[in-house]
């Protein structure tokens, strides 16, 4: 496994240095070091000076990928996209593009994501697959048939309805907890409850739909059919034999995601004054920040590649037949 | 599979959900209140912020997303007085207003009534106002010895902090005339970037050879591999002196009155040298703790907590020297209220704490239940803030008058404009077909319509390009544009389509076909809105051109794009707005004026408009004192502008603020920074209506979860038929 584990992780990098220079093209084709200095030096008096002084204390008065007026090998290395992507693979994400630490903002967002990701992932999850399971239990009966209408009526819905009728409902007509913003410590608790609540909710329609198709896939197998015949109870082939199978699948699809929860939730935070890493994405793709960008994209990368290692590595674990080699 | 595990420990579980209730609503009149419960009765201010301001140094911070903070944290040499209109200077940081004496080319001392061309420089002698001492800041903390304590950090005592309030000792010293000149030296420091340094450049004597001295030396540094530091006091910088410890002396180039408005801005606040030297150090820039995330001031408040992804916190300057109520204010204020605090020591409020809020919908519905004190009116909630009456008069609805919500209106210090690129080769240039065809536009586009629209009737139409409360802008029938406007019955009335399409056959545009070529004449707006409040408004635009039979083809790009268009005179037609720095006519004309166009010169001139005349009387305008003399020359200014018409005046835009009826002293201020000195609020009100407004509603939980038992009963019959309907004698064999 170890073996597999050392190819993963040098398939990576290729990954990463590929992925950092989409990231670097999409950027640029649509901002330029101009745009930036401009943006960030604000809109009145900006005189072409301060923008010239702008973009070489940052390195963006450099050539993007090739520089036409180095010498040997540092027509690569004397660019913007080598100055600034070779740091990453340190994990030195460097300054944001007005001064503030990256890292430091990372640290100070990472909390508030997990605090609103993690219990919406786990509750989300259990949510899920006991409502799949009901379904299956009661396939071809009304209870199926109404619930799979609903989950396909709650997959039509946009997030975002969720989370203004989650708000109008229990925040504003109900009162039950505050519409929006964040503390530290248990306080925290009374802002969380909202956000998670409709991150489960707004989950269950794809979510449940499925796994429920995946517990009737499992129910239709020789193994499950022996069980009955045995004179298992319903419940019981449920829970002992269909659950545990339909779990494979869903573990697997699950750990991939763990990575990524990191990475915070974009709307539900801007939505709910989350200060997460979310936000951090949106506040810094609006504001052109390219080394907040550049910082977020290349974490992401990275821990879904983490992911993917983890959900082979699951596949091991919750079946004995495979093998990483 | 929730359902059996609650089944069986549901005595558990109920016990969980009725603790995390306690713990929500534990010690608090409502469950929704987003603040601690320490913080009941407590007196601050509660307000948010959408964006998180990018700086707080005062020598580059310049929007007002950044002035609401630092406003209250700096104090320049000169204020706005709060109450007093029109908008008038006072001394702030300095004892008493500037003495200016002028000197002609030999030297010799003139009146301040002398030509502005005859001066050769002008010397602003300001007496600093003693007892002014900083915030506690680490910075400035010493030993017994007077040695700085945190100015030589070594790196376990970096390690060991996280922010600024880590550090445990602070200290404090006077202010002195010293410091306010250090300040005007970091405007011009290279790595700064001061957005002012052009202006001062231009105008204090010796600021030019200053910042190109500290460039090259910035430039020696950065060429030896150093970390670029620079020690200003080491330097200098000739117009800037400080004969004694509360005397500053500047000199400038020539007449130059703004210099006084410039004083009333952060700009201008002191700076000890210390606060560089200070975070300087190598390992505090990497964890936010520079003059960007720090200030370090001497007003009414000092920032206590800097977390702008989440909130942001002013408290009270336990060093601030001290201030009193206004006594005197325009007329009304008394009637309103506003001078019932007369006197009293200021600030009334401990804490601000400001919360970031991004989306308009939580942040109106925390304001409704009282969360926060005050607050705008977005288009998404205005028709529930705000009615028209019978006589078209806007007023707050019954809704907000029963909850005493007070509503402030007031005409920014702004203007938005529709502008033609004068480069043009088709709306541009000083031709009179040119000119007949921009007026005829003027006419077509139905501002008023617009505002009415667009804006919720918050506007109003513009005549010229200054707004109302600057000097130089004229009130009723003298005040309007006569190539757009009829005077009638007492008001100003937009001119018949008929004449706009006049002028149309006399440009040469007949019904919209360009008479020289046959062709139909095809007009270009350069906009960046793709949302569809903008698809709305772009549609409006397009139905005023089609008046006159012009088809508008929108060009739509964005931001950035349209900026270098901008830059590169590739626009045609645009819109624009500007944002009063100072309450000066010039600080408008200036947009207008040739040597300041947007192509050629890189300026704020976004039309590029270029016209000898009108360039000329700005020369004389610029520098003269308020007056009949200077109003005579706005007049004929405004004269040529009209004639030439390089913008569609378009309209001044009207604030509207509510606030709740704990909250006093509110008079909108709009030149003004540090305006939270003068608010006050009575915090046992708010409490006793935060209770009253938001009572928890529980029974719908009630309701719901027997809904989910009685769904449930059907699905436990099914369950239980379809196990009886299993084979006899193997539904209870266990595995």
């Amino acid at each position: 496994m170890l073996t597999y584990i050392v190819r993963r992780v040098l398939y990576a990098i290729p990954i990463l240095i590929g992925v950092n220079l989409l990231t670097f093209t999409l950027f640029f084709v649509v901002n330029t070091p101009d745009d930036m200095a401009r943006m960030h030096l604000g809109g009145k008096r900006v005189t072409p000076e301060m923008v010239q002084r702008w973009k070489a204390e940052r390195g963006y008065d450099k050539p993007l990928i090739f520089n036409v007026q180095a010498a040997g090998v540092e027509k690569l290395t004397d660019t913007i996209f080598y100055k600034n992507s070779v740091r990453l693979f340190a994990f030195q994400f460097g300054s944001s593009d007005d001064g503030r630490d990256i890292v430091q903002d990372i640290k100070q967002r990472m909390l508030p994501s997990l605090a609103i990701a993690v219990p919406a992932f786990v509750f989300g999850l259990m949510v899920n697959i006991s409502f799949a399971l009901l379904l299956a239990f009661f396939r071809a009966t009304y209870v199926d048939t109404v619930g799979t209408v609903l989950c396909v009526a709650m997959m039509s819905i946009s997030g975002l309805f969720y989370i203004i009728a989650g708000q109008f409902l229990l925040s504003k007509l109900l009162r039950l907890v505050p519409i929006s913003g964040y503390d530290t410590g248990w306080e925290a608790l009374k802002f969380i409850l909202l956000p998670i609540a409709i991150g489960v909710v707004s989950g269950i329609g794809s979510g449940a739909r499925w796994y429920r198709t995946l517990f009737l896939e499992e129910m239709g197998k020789d193994y499950v059919r022996t069980a009955r015949a045995k004179g298992l109870s319903e419940y019981l082939v449920l829970f002992r034999h269909v659950l545990k199978n339909g779990m494979i699948p869903i573990l697997t699809g699950a750990v991939v995601v763990i990575p990524l929860l990191f990475m915070g939730a974009l709307i539900t935070e801007s939505f709910f004054g989350i200060p997460g890493l979310g936000s951090y994405t949106i506040d810094a793709i609006n504001s052109q920040d390219f080394a907040i960008v550049r910082a977020m994209v290349f974490l992401g990368s990275l821990l879904y590649i983490l992911g993917l290692v983890m959900t082979d590595i699951s596949y091991t674990l919750v079946d004995p037949r495979i093998r990483l080699q | 599979m929730i359902y059996f595990w609650i089944k069986r420990h549901y005595r558990k579980v109920f016990g969980a959900a009725c603790g995390l209730a306690v713990v929500a609503g534990c010690g608090q009149g409502s469950w929704n209140n987003p603040y601690p419960a320490a913080a009941r009765g407590q007196n601050i201010l509660y307000s948010s912020f959408e964006e998180r301001p990018k700086h707080l140094d005062p020598a580059r911070a310049y929007s007002s997303a950044e002035y609401a903070f630092i406003g209250q944290i700096y104090e320049p040499l000169l204020q706005y007085r709060y109450l007093q209109r029109p908008y008038e200077l006072a001394p702030l940081g300095a004892a008493v207003m500037p003495q200016v004496h002028y000197y002609d080319a030999r030297g010799r001392e003139v009146p301040s009534t002398t030509s502005a061309t005859r001066i050769a420089s002008g010397v602003y002698e300001i007496k600093i106002r003693p007892g002014m001492r900083y915030q506690p800041h680490p910075a400035l903390a010493r030993d017994t010895a007077g040695a700085y304590v945190y100015h030589r950090l070594d790196a376990a005592q970096i390690a060991a902090v996280q922010t600024l309030n880590d550090f445990p000792q602070t200290g404090t010293r006077a202010v002195t005339a010293q410091d306010y000149a250090y300040e005007m030296r970091r405007l011009a420091h290279p790595l700064i970037q001061s957005p002012i340094l052009s202006v001062m450049v231009d105008n204090i004597v010796g600021m030019k050879e200053y910042a190109a001295e500290l460039q090259a030396v910035a430039e020696a540094q950065r060429k030896r591999g150093e970390k670029v530091q620079i020690d200003l006091r080491a330097y200098t910088l000739k117009g800037v002196a400080t004969p004694d410890e509360h005397t500053l002396r500047i000199t400038l180039k020539g007449k130059y009155p703004q210099l006084l408005y410039w004083l009333a801005m952060p700009f201008f606040a002191p700076i000890p040298w210390e606060a560089d030297v200070f975070y300087a150090q190598p390992g505090l820039n990497e964890k936010n703790i520079n003059f960007d995330w720090w200030p370090l001031g001497s007003g009414p408040y000092m920032l206590s907590e800097n977390n702008p992804n989440r909130q942001m916190i002013l408290s009270r300057n336990p060093n601030f020297h001290g201030a009193t109520y206004p006594s005197a204010g325009a007329p009304g204020d008394a009637e309103a209220g506003l001078l019932a605090d007369a006197g009293k020591p200021l600030p009334f409020i401990d804490q601000a704490i400001y919360a970031l809020e991004k989306e308009s919908i939580p942040y109106w519905n925390k304001f409704l239940q009282g969360y926060y004190d005050t607050s705008g009116i977005s288009s998404e909630s205005f028709d529930q803030a705000v009615s028209m009456s019978g006589q078209g008069e806007l007023g707050l609805t019954d809704k907000m008058q029963r909850q005493g919500i007070h509503l402030v209106t007031t005409v920014a210090s702004s203007t938005s404009y529709m502008g033609f690129n004068m480069r043009d080769p088709v709306v541009g240039g000083d031709g009179e077909r040119a000119r007949k065809l921009r007026r005829a536009i003027a006419i077509a586009v139905d501002y008023e319509e617009f505002i009415a629209i667009f804006r919720n009737g918050r506007g109003i139409s513009a005549h010229g390009a200054v707004p109302p409360g600057i000097f130089g802008y004229r009130e009723g029938r003298a005040g309007v544009n006569p190539y757009v406007y009829d005077w009638m019955d007492g008001k100003a009335k937009r001119k018949p389509i008929e004449d706009a399409r006049k002028l149309l056959i006399e440009a040469g545009y007949a019904n919209g076909i360009d008479q020289s070529t046959g062709q139909p004449l095809t007009l270009y707006f350069d906009v960046t809105g793709e949302g569809p409040d903008d698809l709305a408004r772009l549609a409006w635009f397009r139905k005023q051109f089609e008046k006159l039979d012009l088809q508008l083809v929108y060009r739509n790009t964005s931001y950035n794009r349209f900026q270098e268009k901008m830059r590169k005179g590739n626009a045609q037609i645009f819109m624009w707005g500007w944002n009063a720095d100072y309450p000066d006519p010039e600080n408008f004309f200036f947009l207008l004026y040739g040597p300041n166009g947007k192509v050629e010169h890189d300026g704020e001139n976004a039309a590029n408009y270029n016209n000898r005349q009108f360039d000329a009387l700005f020369d004389q305008m610029k520098n003269m004192d308020n007056g009949p003399e200077r109003q005579a020359l706005i007049d004929r200014m405004n004269d040529v502008l009209r004639v030439d018409g390089p913008w569609l005046w378009g309209f001044h835009p009207q604030e509207f603020a509510l606030s709740h009826s704990w909250y006093y002293n509110v008079k909108p201020n709009l030149m003004a920074h540090n305006t939270l000195q003068y608010k006050r609020i009575d915090a046992a009100a708010r409490d006793r209506l935060r209770d009253a407004w938001n009572p928890p509603v529980i029974w719908p939980l009630g309701v719901a979860a027997m809904l989910l038992v009685i769904m449930v009963i059907p699905a436990a019959v099914v369950y239980r038929r379809r196990q009886r309907q299993a084979p006899r004698g193997v539904g209870d064999r266990r595995e």
